[in-house]
């Protein structure tokens, strides 16, 4: 039974997307509405990455001082190791995850109340392909919004860490700065980009999809938007683990 | 004409639908009522291509929406204007920016002859200016209906479909919905399908009436011979208020003197 369910959603998620991919009704509404999930999606999800980032970045730096005080270790590593963590797992992998619940659940709520309020069906009498209409522009929204996202969160990591260890004196200015550019490898920040490319399209499709099948009431849309939430994160860790493998390994 | 013949409609082995066959005329305001449970809102569905049908026909004009792929569908529902029973409104665009909507997908107009056609729209459904900027959630649920009618009629459909116009709104405000939506089809011709199970709007705009029970098309015709139908089941249902059945009382009265 869960084998047939799984294949069923593999196989409802596949139809969905072969619709939402389709040629869209009118490029010009297309456009409209991608800049406003760019401003919706990506652009309301800048403060939330810049707390998040400072403070990780800030207590990533005193965990690793703290546990990393070694006379045979060079001070530059503290900022080399939070350096490292910031660029290859926590803005984008950890990052997503947390997006994942931002985004996700905003999508899978505002596309499911659509479906129970008979606003999709709506769309579809007009003659209007209405997942070409909702999805598309929210994926490829959040898709060109998510490096700028990644990328600011790694600055203002690294902002945070630099922070905290030079004004709580627990870290000299020279050896922070001196850490972060110590071996540094630019494809950490390629990989990174790609993984947050991934991670921005199974967010926006995989929510897109709960929210476009819920049936029922209010009830369900929460539902939907749990699923959303949960099955997103999952198919980001899943994924990370190939794309690590495919590119890191 | 929207013509249907031997529509079957099945859901997990239930057939909700057993083999309806009628037709649906133009300039009419077309009613289909039965009571709840009875499989109208699963034929109107099944009309306009929401639901597939297992067997039958359902001719638009002679074009049959059961062989039409997705791309001939989506081209003939451009044909079709439709008020849900929940309006529908997108609560994302204000008033004005609703009924423009059909119009920015599908027309060439400028931005200034769109926005005149919604206008012209609205006030049709005769709403008020002051409301052309306010969002569906402030206005109140029989000026939202309005609002879904004029979205409907934007593009000058050839089909207008309601499923119960009247569900949740007061006497008074039912009956103007009921008016408009008869005044509309006459005025622009159309082929008007309206789901119901209120008795006033039956009286008031039902020009040529389908009583559907469990499935099976029970009767058919106008709302000047419904009172007389000789039908067990269609008697049962349109008098089971009080109000009609003392309006049968008096009308027999009155034959009889």
């Amino acid at each position: 039974m869960f084998i047939l369910d799984f294949f069923k959603t593999i196989g409802r998620y596949t139809l969905l997307m072969k619709k939402v991919f389709s040629r869209p009704d009118k490029w010009k509404m297309t456009f409209r509405q991608i800049v406003i999930e760019m401003e919706t999606l990506g652009l309301s999800s800048l403060g939330i990455v810049f707390i998040i980032s400072i403070f990780i970045g800030a207590i990533m730096t005193i965990q690793l001082k703290l546990n990393t005080s070694n006379p045979l270790l060079p001070e530059e590593m503290t900022g080399y190791a939070t350096r490292d963590t910031l660029l290859l797992e926590f803005s984008s992998t950890i990052m997503c995850l947390i997006l994942a619940g931002k985004v996700g659940s905003n999508i899978a709520s505002e596309i499911g109340s659509m479906r129970i309020t008979e606003q999709i069906d709506a769309l579809e009498i007009m003659g209007i392909n209405s997942a070409n209409y909702l999805i598309f522009p929210k994926i490829v929204a959040f898709v060109l919004m998510i490096p700028c996202l990644v990328v600011m969160s790694m600055a203002v990591g690294l902002f945070g860490g630099y922070c905290v260890g030079v004004f709580s004196d627990i870290i000299s200015s020279v050896a922070y700065i001196g850490g972060i550019q110590l071996w540094f490898i630019p494809y950490y920040v390629f990989y990174s980009i790609v993984k947050s490319l991934v991670f921005a399209f199974i967010i926006t499709s995989v929510s897109s999809y709960y929210g476009y099948y819920a049936y029922g009431g209010a009830l369900d849309v929460g539902k939907a938007s749990t699923n959303a939430v949960v099955n997103s994160s999952i198919l980001i860790l899943l994924s990370n683990l190939v794309i690590t493998n495919f590119m890191l390994v | 004409m929207i013509e249907l013949i031997d529509v079957h409609k099945t859901f997990d082995g239930n057939e909700v639908l057993k083999g309806i066959s009628t037709t649906f005329e133009e300039g009419k305001t077309n009613l289909i009522i039965g009571q709840s449970g009875s499989g109208k809102t699963v034929l109107m569905k099944s009309v306009i291509g929401l639901h597939q049908i297992e067997q039958g026909k359902i001719l638009y004009d002679g074009r049959n929406i059961p062989n039409m792929n997705s791309g001939q569908l989506r081209e003939l529902r451009k044909e079709m204007g439709m008020l849900f029973q929940g309006s529908a409104l997108f609560d994302f665009m204000p008033v004005l920016k609703n009924v423009m909507f059909p119009l920015e997908m599908f027309s060439n107009m400028t931005q200034k002859e769109k926005e005149e056609r919604a206008k012209f729209c609205l006030q049709c459904v005769n709403l008020d200016p002051s409301c052309f900027n306010l969002y569906p959630s402030e206005i109140s649920g029989g000026m939202q209906k309005r609002v879904a009618i004029a979205r409907a009629i934007a593009l000058k459909p050839r089909y207008l479909f309601c499923d119960e116009p009247n569900s949740g709104l007061d006497p008074f405000t039912s009956l103007g919905i009921d008016r408009l939506i008869h005044d509309i089809t006459v005025e622009f011709n159309m082929i008007t399908v309206v789901n119901t199970h209120d008795m006033n709007s039956v009286m008031e705009i039902g020009d040529n009436i389908v009583f559907i029970r469990k499935g099976h098309k029970e009767w058919q015709g106008s709302s000047a011979n419904i009172f007389n139908s000789g039908n067990q089941y269609l008697d049962e249902f349109v008098f089971a208020s009080n109000l009609n059945k003392k309006i049968k009382q008096a009308n027999d009265l009155i034959m009889n003197n």
